[in-house]
């Protein structure tokens, strides 16, 4: 059956069960509830001052009593430097556990090691947001026999909800713990800031297990994480590489392509409309995205615009934001810089949130749907304006969904940043090879050879124009850039879906087939 | 001969080194108006000729949209020069940069080469306009007499670098010593009715210093800047653009221009200053570089 | 156009394509090896490129030895032509 983005989702896919296709971003959530029955948390009981300490990781994942078949989950706060997943599923392989689904909120280069427990059979399916390296590879070129799920932030946790994911075992690091498992990332030598996406997977595991390297007084200030979900903590020497963790503060990029293209995206923003007092923003963290906030500070400066709040995943920069007064307060799913966490003990404006409350679809409103302004990188744009995140030119998974679906649904204004091509692979073109957010979501496109405005927003095209901005046709870019670069041979795949990509509803917005070799 | 006007601004001008693929399939994205495509300084003595031959294929595949494409040539005196103008003269760039002009013979024999080129390709010889560089203390001396050559130059530029070199100038970075050349520079070309650039500014991440040299040249007459890294061209672009004070004002004066004119009135005032055609045609000038349409006013 | 020594024109920088020219046996034919960072992509058009050029210069046998990290066409072409034109000792205009 074809989709409202026009790929063919098959009816069902074994490994995975019933598809239902995508029909556009709202429709399954204007009926104002979710047909999907969710499924109850666990009800555990503990005796007073009975004790959860374990004296090693191995001792916890034997008391949580692993099974062939489980799910268990991880946070991917720890970024690159994490060794948690590594050092846990080593642990379940020791064990013989078989046929285990990784259900991670995302994976990293940093777990490349444990490609060999797809190959074995201890790993067979896999959940996550994004997935990189030589995972990424690996499953685009079908070594799991189940089809992987890629989900946005906030798909993961109506999935949760609705025991698509039905998490077994959940190991979550923490940078400081007590004894009963309160924990959090705001302090401690790894810290890393907010630990927005694992909330959800402390409420609702079968069993939780709490790992940190700095055990604190009880009780553990601020509580992330709170003791009444966790059955076990583990202390250990170490959850991860802490320069990799957080190195430091995020520097603006000095890659000129980028800061142009970012130049042009806060002109595009200013003369939108949307530029105004009391604005709420979010932009990634990546070169160009990063960058826009560098420009949009010199204009708020400039023209004594104050912002509410800003989103989503946070670097130092936002925080300099809202030191400056620039915003009013930061919500905070996922910090990505040393200088973060500070701000986040510190500054009672300077809030953790969990993915829920950033961006699930299905609740009474996520904050994802206050965004004002958003902006948004991509692998691949198509003449529709449907952005690919996930997979690279070889046709490998080599990103992640994270929140851009989810902010480019609910944002006023969102805007795509990506150069025309690169190096000589384009990157406006007349079709992607894998579509993960619907071009409907998608306002305008600012690349270093033009801007494109989506033709549903003919005001926001007038807006500009009457600015004195040239706004280029989507398909003229394309075709100036395949006259530059040469039409690419598009990557050749077999029938097999290897991987699905799910909207945030959790209807399938695209297949990802597998890779031939 | 009547030359073509050109069309372009020229407040930035990013100089690109000629054997880089990367920068020179993206120089024109970056916000310059012009881009110069160097042969000389930026090539190694042994790839003069990848780098020509690379500019040659750039030239006839890349599109530099919106930009005021010139090409920095080596000396003709050097083993490169006349290879560069044979190979690019055909190709009839917006501009041809000749470096290091020292004196009228030289800058009539080179341009006597283009011709005789352009003969050969059938080529007229008012498109390709012809810049400048002046680089030593000789030719500082001789400047109005190069620039006046032919109606084919519409620019003349400093090269500060050269320059302090050849007036053994140690320190050189405070501007001082090149100080008298670049005015010396400016007036000739304001003679000629001709546009004038300045040198480079080196220091990529002195972003304050660039922009108080910026001003400062601006003040003594420059059209604009020539520029090393993309990063420089906001800051510059920034300093030559009318601010929104310079544009309502010229605004005001035009209209009460043409209001008087109307009523056959030459000399007026606007807020109490006296408005005469200099005044008049300074205005016009700053609405010019702001791309505002007099008739729309 | 004669081949008389071994050559090479461009770099392992990212768009360039880095061109080594080899003079080998009348009759050898052309030996093209071609390395791409997107073979997967722009192979063939690559091959047909660099034919189109030994076309252009009138040559039948030769050793290439290519290492392409994404170079547009106008570069494929420079490099190319650049490093034939050493190999044939044709080279104008600059130092050795």
């Amino acid at each position: 059956m074809k989709n409202k983005v026009n790929i063919d989702i098959p009816e069902e896919l074994a490994g995975v069960g019933k598809l239902e296709p995508f029909e556009g971003s709202f429709t399954k959530l204007k009926k104002g509830w979710m047909e999907e029955k969710t499924v109850p948390p666990p009800n555990k009981a503990k005796m007073p001052h009975s004790n959860k300490m374990c004296e090693s990781l191995r001792e916890a994942i034997i008391k949580s009593n692993p099974k062939d078949g489980m799910t268990v989950s991880f946070h991917h706060h720890l970024r690159g430097g994490d060794n948690l997943i590594c050092e846990s599923i080593k642990i379940l392989a020791e064990l013989g556990i078989k046929d285990i689904t990784l259900a991670a909120s995302s994976l990293t280069t940093a777990h490349d090691p444990i490609l060999p427990y797809f190959k074995d059979g201890t790993i067979t399916q896999i959940y996550a947001s994004g997935i990189r390296g030589e995972l990424g590879r690996a499953i685009a070129e079908g070594v799991l026999p189940k089809p992987f799920v890629i989900h946005s932030h906030g798909g993961r946790v109506r999935s949760v909800h609705t025991g698509k994911i039905k998490i077994d075992l959940a190991i979550l690091a923490a940078s400081a713990s007590d004894i009963e498992g309160n924990a959090t990332g705001a302090h401690g030598k790894s810290a890393f800031g907010s630990m927005g996406y694992a909330a959800i997977d402390s409420w609702y595991a079968k069993q939780v297990i709490v790992v940190t390297d700095n055990i604190v007084d009880y009780p553990c200030v601020p509580q992330s994480i709170t003791q009444n979900y966790i059955d076990y903590v583990v202390k250990v020497d170490s959850i991860g590489d802490p320069s990799k963790i957080a190195g430091g503060t995020t520097r603006i990029t000095k890659a000129p392509m980028d800061l142009q293209i970012a130049r042009l995206a806060a002109e595009v923003i200013e003369r939108s409309g949307e530029l105004k007092e009391g604005f709420s923003f979010q932009v990634g963290a990546g070169g160009a995205s990063l960058a826009v906030a560098k420009y949009i500070r010199k204009i708020m400066k400039k023209r004594a615009i104050k912002g509410s709040f800003l989103l989503g995943g946070v670097t130092s920069y936002g925080v300099d934001m809202l030191n400056e007064g620039l915003f009013s307060s930061i919500f905070d799913v996922q910090s990505f810089d040393a200088a973060v966490s500070s701000s986040l003990m510190e500054n009672p404006y300077h809030i953790e949130i969990p993915a829920g409350l950033y961006a699930n679809p299905f609740n009474c409103g996520c904050m994802t749907n206050k965004l004002d302004i958003v902006v948004l990188g991509a692998l691949e744009i198509d003449t529709n304006f449907n952005v690919n995140v996930i997979t690279g030119s070889e046709g490998y998974v080599r990103g992640a969904s994270g929140g851009h679906s989810d902010t480019a649904s609910g944002a006023t204004l969102t805007v795509v940043v990506c150069p025309s091509f690169r190096g000589r692979i384009p990157i406006v073109k007349k079709k992607v090879h894998t579509i993960v957010t619907p071009g409907e979501s998608i306002d305008v496109l600012v690349t270093e050879r033009g801007i494109c405005v989506n033709p549903q927003r003919p005001e926001l095209k007038a807006n500009l124009e009457a600015a004195g901005i040239k706004v280029k046709d989507i398909e003229a870019l394309a075709n100036e850039v395949e006259g530059i670069t040469g039409l690419a041979k598009p990557i050749e795949t077999t029938d097999r879906i290897v991987g699905i990509v799910e909207y945030r509803d959790g209807t399938v917005i695209d297949v990802i087939r597998q890779v031939k070799e | 001969m009547q030359v073509k006007q050109t069309t372009f601004k020229r407040r930035t001008m990013l100089y690109i080194p000629g054997n880089n693929p990367a920068m020179l399939q993206q120089g024109s994205v970056y916000g310059a108006d012009g881009v110069l495509l160097d042969l000389e300084d930026a090539v190694a003595l042994n790839q003069k000729d990848a780098a020509r031959i690379l500019v040659s294929h750039m030239l006839q595949y890349i599109s530099y949209e919106g930009c005021e494409v010139t090409v920095r040539v080596n000396h003709i005196d050097t083993p490169f020069g006349l290879e560069d103008l044979k190979q690019i003269v055909p190709l009839q760039p917006d501009a041809i940069r000749l470096p290091k002009v020292e004196t009228l013979e030289e800058i009539e024999r080179i341009i006597t080469v283009i011709e005789r080129i352009e003969d050969e390709h059938q080529l007229p010889h008012d498109q390709m306009k012809v810049h400048v560089m002046i680089e030593t203390a000789l030719g500082v001396q001789n400047v109005y007499d190069i620039a006046k050559f032919s109606p084919r130059i519409d620019a003349i530029s400093i090269g500060g670098q050269d320059l302090a070199a050849d007036m053994q100038l140690v320190k050189a970075n405070d501007g001082i010593g090149i100080d008298y050349a670049r005015k010396q520079i400016v007036m000739a070309a304001k003679a000629c009715k001709i546009d004038v650039f300045d040198t480079v500014f080196v220091d990529v991440e002195n972003e304050d210093g660039l922009r108080e040299e910026a001003e400062y040249i601006k003040k003594l007459g420059f059209t604009g800047k020539a520029i090393i890294n993309p990063r420089q061209i906001e800051i510059v672009n920034e300093v030559f653009t009318p601010t929104e004070l310079e544009i309502r004002k010229a605004a005001k004066i035009v209209k009460a221009f043409e209001r008087n004119k109307a009523e056959g009135i030459g000399v007026f005032a606007v807020d109490g200053k006296m408005v005469d055609a200099p005044v008049v045609q300074r205005a016009l000038r700053v609405l010019e570089m702001a791309d505002i349409d007099v008739e729309s006013l | 156009m004669e081949l008389k020594q071994k050559a090479q024109a461009g770099s392992f920088e990212s768009s360039d394509i880095l061109v080594m020219v080899e003079p080998v046996e009348k009759g050898a034919g052309r030996l093209i090896e071609l390395k791409s960072i997107v073979m997967q992509q722009f192979g063939e058009d690559l091959l047909k490129q660099i034919h189109a050029n030994l076309d252009k210069f009138a040559i039948a046998d030769v050793r290439l030895i290519i290492n392409d990290k994404g170079a547009l066409p106008p570069t494929v072409s420079a490099r190319l032509e650049t490093a034939l034109k050493r190999a044939a000792q044709l080279q104008t205009g600059t130092l050795n």
